[in-house]
């Protein structure tokens, strides 16, 4: 197996003028709290080690990739470590303007619901690694599971599980699985989802959603068949470094990276 | 000047971004006048085997590009498929000719082991077997690299391996070097601090 990996989110939207995207947090996908710029925290979270960056726009208000493009052109100029990036992908062109700023790997959430051929297509043509699906979910009051698109807001028919199932069978690389109800919360990960969708594939599961303890990764980790952990809130705002934060998972037998 | 061939394939500018960190005066090009002055070659490749063969050698200067690497000898790197790609054969997509510079097969990484993740994403602790290399120059044995592949070259010639990583029960193919060429499997571009140190060493090699 690989090492564990810890993933920065770098949540974007845009500012008042909608001239920039900033760096922002988010509380179950609404609450939005502004806290700087991607660029500056992408080098600061290089610095302390993390194994990777997601970038993703948030803001259905910006339909012109071109802006997300400039700040992910800035950011491979200095970040030398995989980068995903999304928020508002709709076909390959955008696929291609993305890769060619820098980004190693796309995500896709609403448009692969809408639109699952573009998952088979867009692998076909950069390579499966390259496409990631977001599933972004929420649980009813029944306990049951639910998908979500357009940025937590729709409800869709499908299942978590299910739909994972069905991205690995289209050509999906990895499956970025987030829970929108613990988006923020910092009370940990839902980890019984985590397991049913990381033992139904075979594709590396990154999970997200609630983390803000050394024991919420550690669980995650011990109780499931994740591959990584993605974080906002957590590294955005802690003041804890992933120095001491790796120190905790390896120290509770998980082999992770330990940055040297 | 180093020059990072293009033909089509998978994201450049990384690679570029990371040789102008390392001070190197490098271009992205598949031209027949940058590829004959150059000092250094780099071939990249992301995507399938076939597709990445296929389009190399459909280049105008493959010719040029092959002279340069196999009888010039210039230093070259070869990174993920375009390591895979020097082999004899590659099993992806079925059964499909390599460029044939090194004896070697590209398979599938598989095994019957539950829950062996493929594609391998992610950091692995990479054995270094040819610790002399000057490509290899003071990185420590054990070392993390990142990886992205669900194929891996399996060398006919073990002292062609570079470097290694085990990947459940699996030996895995890291790196090969073999006269002026040194190939990795991982993302030197994407590997931090221990990957810009083997850039930085690839510049200054002098075969």
């Amino acid at each position: 197996m690989s090492k564990k990996r810890l993933i920065p989110k770098l949540l974007l939207h845009s500012n008042a003028k909608g001239t920039n995207l900033n760096l922002v947090i988010t509380k179950k996908y609404t609450d939005i709290i502004e806290v700087g710029s991607p660029v500056s925290m992408a080098k600061i979270y290089q610095a302390q080690g993390a194994d990777e960056l997601i970038f993703t726009n948030i803001d259905t208000k910006i339909t012109d990739l071109k802006i997300l493009a400039d700040i992910i052109e800035k950011v491979s100029e200095e970040i030398f470590m995989p980068i995903t990036v999304g928020g508002g992908v709709k076909n390959i062109s955008d696929f291609r303007l993305l890769l060619n700023s820098g980004a190693d790997k796309i995500s896709i959430n609403t448009i692969a619901l809408t639109n699952p051929e573009l998952i088979s297509e867009s692998a076909e043509l950069f390579g499966a690694q390259c496409v990631v699906v977001s599933i972004d979910y929420k649980v009813d009051e029944d306990g049951n599971y639910w998908v979500y698109s357009n940025g937590g807001q729709t409800q869709t028919k499908f299942n978590p599980i299910e739909w994972a199932i069905e991205c690995e069978k289209l050509g999906a690389g990895e499956i970025l699985l987030s829970n929108i109800d613990n988006d923020g919360m910092r009370n940990g990960l839902n980890n019984e989802i985590n397991k049913l969708v990381s033992t139904s594939i075979k594709i590396p599961v990154i999970a997200s959603g609630g983390c803000s303890l050394p024991s919420h990764f550690i669980d995650g980790f011990k109780n499931t068949e994740i591959e990584a952990i993605a974080a906002g809130t957590f590294f955005a705002l802690k003041d804890q470094s992933f120095q001491q934060i790796r120190s905790h998972i390896k120290n509770a037998g998980i082999d992770i990276r330990i940055y040297s | 000047m180093i020059a990072i061939v293009d033909y089509g394939m998978g994201n450049l500018k990384s690679v570029l971004n990371a040789f102008l960190y390392c001070g190197a005066n490098a271009v992205i090009t598949n031209d027949k006048n940058d590829l004959e002055k150059a000092t250094h070659i780099i071939i990249p490749g992301v995507g399938a085997f076939e597709k990445c063969v296929t389009n190399l050698k459909q280049l105008d200067t493959f010719s040029t590009l092959e002279y340069q690497v196999k009888v010039e000898k210039k230093p070259t790197l070869g990174i993920c498929v375009g390591l895979q790609m020097m082999a004899t054969l590659g099993h992806e997509n079925g059964l499909n000719n390599g460029l044939n510079w090194l004896e070697s097969e590209v398979v599938k990484i598989e095994s019957d082991e539950d829950n062996l993740k493929v594609p391998n994403i992610g950091w692995n602790e990479t054995s270094i077997i040819q610790n002399d290399h000057f490509v290899l120059k003071g990185i420590k044995n054990a070392q993390d690299f990142y990886y992205v592949h669900s194929y891996y070259m399996k060398c006919k010639n073990e002292s062609d391996i570079a470097m290694n990583y085990k990947y459940g029960n699996l030996e895995i193919t890291a790196a090969i070097a073999f006269q002026n060429i040194f190939a990795t499997q991982f993302h030197p571009e994407k590997s931090q601090d221990n990957g810009l140190k083997l850039i930085d060493n690839f510049i200054k090699w002098n075969p």
